[in-house]
């Protein structure tokens, strides 16, 4: 299969021949033409101007009774028995979802003694927690955890599941996406509901250059793992009601052929990178190990985590956790101030979700000025200290 | 030992981009590479060989281009290669690429591993592995930094997770992705890179996996991408310009204004 072209409406700009990444389109005759090397990636159809572009019809075989699917779901996420932050956020947009379609929204919650867990998910916006408590699903399991939400699904039959991308999240949900036969959307930084009911879901593609938008038309539920910190979760009502629904799982659930034998939390700055407010990141500028103290001072100052370049890892400055970029960590905070950073494509794509970005960098030509909202020409050596000392100074 | 590798041709990064002036997709002779975190993969694979002997599969699914991405990596001392490749595979989503790479595993038996990159940059899902296992019915975990074999049998991964890490253990046949820290890719070697130029390289399509074509590929696929775009662009830049007193002062306050919280 391959893009169509309407040989009615196709004026040979070459728009479409443009976007092409895999220059599957020529014009030949006056008319696009597209070869096998098509990917079916849809940038051509919104390239053109003339709407002469369509991707070919899909028609996947429809989830049985999909009718009888209702209802919005978060999957509630834990460590040591406290609720993830992004489970806030993800009730916060459930919330906005579950109202447009009039139905119920209904929180996840799977491991042991959660009862306290289970309020604050009130409070936060839930009708409904579904609470599947057992000793054995503590601590967290992907494949316990996986059959017992898979059979949570089977059962209850949710519209819309949602969970949050996070380590855990993108590991366990692929799962159950699989076992209950749909479609899953990762990282999304959006999410909507259509006129036609759908759930519209928007996320970043090749690294944050690209957003595409993805439906799910057939199956159900539709399934979607949200990027954190991007949602912005709702105040804390403790005297919002809502029904606790215990779910007993199967014994077969409770059983995994992965066994846990160590789990092991570290420094809590590490484990803060992909949920901070603030992450200032130190790169190659500055210059050895110790200097980092820098950037430590500031993100202590704003209550932010600390960030490195693969550079710094390389150098043996900060260890592999602190990594944002390609081949690190993803992270989109409130502000993110990259120190002595270059700015290279890889860094780039770990980063740019970010809301506000701000560049300590002495070469006004370095790229990473393209993408910033404040850009500060300086030695870092100079600027730095004399930032903290100023915040310092305020807060006396 | 039969370890297979699932790797993954993508564009490279730097060629990707939105035009800022134009506001459309800019493709300067787009050059493919290996998907970055699938050379992890490789070279997970190649130390427990080297360490518990085996052999070495990759497997890519792609266009029949995405051969070179195949023998990139047997130029590091892969042993064997699959390609799958088919017109019906075009336009997969990440349910419809883990069925297809299942079948093609599953005709591979028998297979002990199967190792994985943390995630593809083009799609960034990290949805394969974890779909690959439920496929396959097998134990599985993911962002593994240290593998090895314990008994023969079973397989410890020390993984990370996002407040520190796991040691977990499976039994063998498992799927494990790994990220970075299992240690650098080896350089190709001249032995191999002469071999890698050479070895024949089967090539399958949904056929030859028993799959029908309603089965593979955009037919095969739940999800639908019903529109691309650009991001919004961030709003105007502003260079913050004076003596670094003044510019420390002026940074405050603007992020003062934009509700930062601690200033
Ligand atoms: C496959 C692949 C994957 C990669 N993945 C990642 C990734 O995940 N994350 C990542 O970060 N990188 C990644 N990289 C590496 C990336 O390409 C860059 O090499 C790296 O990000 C550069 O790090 P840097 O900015 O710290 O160093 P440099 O590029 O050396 O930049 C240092 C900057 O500091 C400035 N500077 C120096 N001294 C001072 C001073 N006194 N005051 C102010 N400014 C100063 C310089 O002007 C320069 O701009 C990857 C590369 C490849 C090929
Ligand atoms: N078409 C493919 N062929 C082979 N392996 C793939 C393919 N797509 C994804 N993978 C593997 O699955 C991992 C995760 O990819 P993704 O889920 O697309 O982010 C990659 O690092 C590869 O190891």
């Amino acid at each position: 299969m391959k893009a169509i072209i309407d040989k009615e409406k196709c004026v040979a700009c070459e728009e479409c021949v443009e976007v092409c990444p895999v220059e599957a389109i020529e014009v030949v005759d006056e008319m696009a033409q597209v070869d096998d090397t098509c990917n079916l990636c849809g940038l051509c159809v919104d390239a053109c101007e003339y709407e002469a572009i369509d991707m070919p019809e899909v028609q996947a075989v429809e989830t049985d009774d999909i009718e009888s699917y209702q209802g919005v779901w978060v999957v509630a996420e834990h460590h040591n028995r406290e609720v993830h932050s992004v489970s806030f956020e993800l009730l916060s947009v459930g919330r906005d979802l579950a109202d447009k379609l009039e139905v119920e929204l209904a929180a996840v919650l799977i491991g042991d003694q959660l009862q306290n867990a289970a309020k604050q998910l009130v409070g936060y916006g839930a009708d409904r927690v579904y609470l599947a408590e057992h000793p054995a699903l503590h601590p967290f399991n992907d494949e316990s955890h996986s059959k017992v939400l898979t059979e949570l699904i089977q059962q209850k039959k949710p519209d819309i599941l949602l969970a949050g991308a996070t380590a855990m999240g993108r590991s366990f949900i692929p799962r159950v996406a699989v076992a209950v036969q749909t479609g899953l959307t990762a990282d999304c930084t959006g999410l909507d509901i259509g006129e036609d009911g759908l759930l519209y879901q928007t996320r970043p593609a090749f690294g944050g250059n690209v957003m595409a938008t993805i439906l799910c038309p057939h199956r159900r539920p539709q399934m979607a793992t949200v990027r954190p910190m991007v949602m912005k979760k709702s105040v804390f009502d403790s005297q919002r009601e809502g029904v606790v629904e215990a779910f007993a799982p199967s014994q077969e659930a409770l059983v995994s052929r992965v066994q846990v034998l160590e789990s092991v939390t570290e420094a809590q700055e590490t484990a803060r990178l992909t949920e901070a407010d603030v992450v200032v990141t130190g790169g190659r500028g500055l210059q050895k190990a110790e200097n980092f103290e820098l950037i430590e001072q500031l993100a202590l100052l704003l209550d932010g985590a600390v960030g490195a370049t693969r550079s710094v890892v390389d150098e043996g400055w900060k260890a592999y956790s602190h990594q944002v970029g390609q081949t690190g960590k993803t992270v989109s905070p409130k502000l993110y101030m990259a120190c002595g950073v270059s700015g290279a494509i890889q860094h780039v794509v770990g980063m740019q979700g970010s809301e506000i970005i701000v560049a300590v960098n002495r070469d006004p030509e370095a790229p990473i000025f393209d993408i910033v909202n404040y850009g500060v020409v300086a030695d870092l050596f100079e600027f730095l200290p004399a930032l903290v000392k100023k915040i310092e100074e305020r807060r006396s | 030992m039969h370890i297979v590798v699932c790797i993954k041709q993508v564009p490279d990064a730097k060629n990707v981009r939105i035009d800022p002036e134009t506001n459309t997709l800019v493709r300067q002779g787009v050059d493919s590479i290996v998907n970055p975190h699938d050379w992890y993969a490789v070279e997970a694979a190649l130390l427990l060989r080297d360490e518990y002997g085996g052999k070495v599969t990759v497997m890519t699914m792609g266009p029949p281009q995405a051969e070179e991405a195949l023998r990139e990596t047997l130029a590091l001392g892969v042993d064997e290669a699959v390609l799958l490749s088919d017109r019906a595979f075009a336009g997969a989503d990440t349910w419809a690429t883990s069925l297809t790479l299942a079948r093609a595993i599953a005709k591979l038996e028998p297979v002990d591993l199967v190792i994985c990159g943390k995630q593809a940059i083009d799609g960034d899902t990290a949805q394969v592995g974890p779909g690959l296992a439920a496929h396959l019915d097998q134990p599985y975990t993911t962002y593994g930094r240290k593998l090895e074999l314990v008994d023969g049998s079973q397989l410890r991964v020390e993984r990370l997770t996002d407040f520190g890490y796991e040691v977990v253990q499976m039994e063998l046949p498992a799927v494990v992705t790994v990220v970075r820290e299992i240690g650098d890719p080896r350089m190709p070697g001249l032995k191999h890179k002469m071999r890698a130029k050479k070895l024949e390289i089967p090539t399958w399509g949904a056929a030859d996996l028993d799959l029908n074509a309603k089965e593979v590929g955009l037919q095969g696929s739940f999800t639908q991408v019903v529109k691309v775009f650009s991001p919004p662009p961030r709003s105007d830049r502003e260079m913050i310009n004076g003596e670094v007193e003044e510019q420390a002062e002026k940074l405050i306050q603007l992020l003062k204004e934009a509700k930062v919280s601690g200033l």
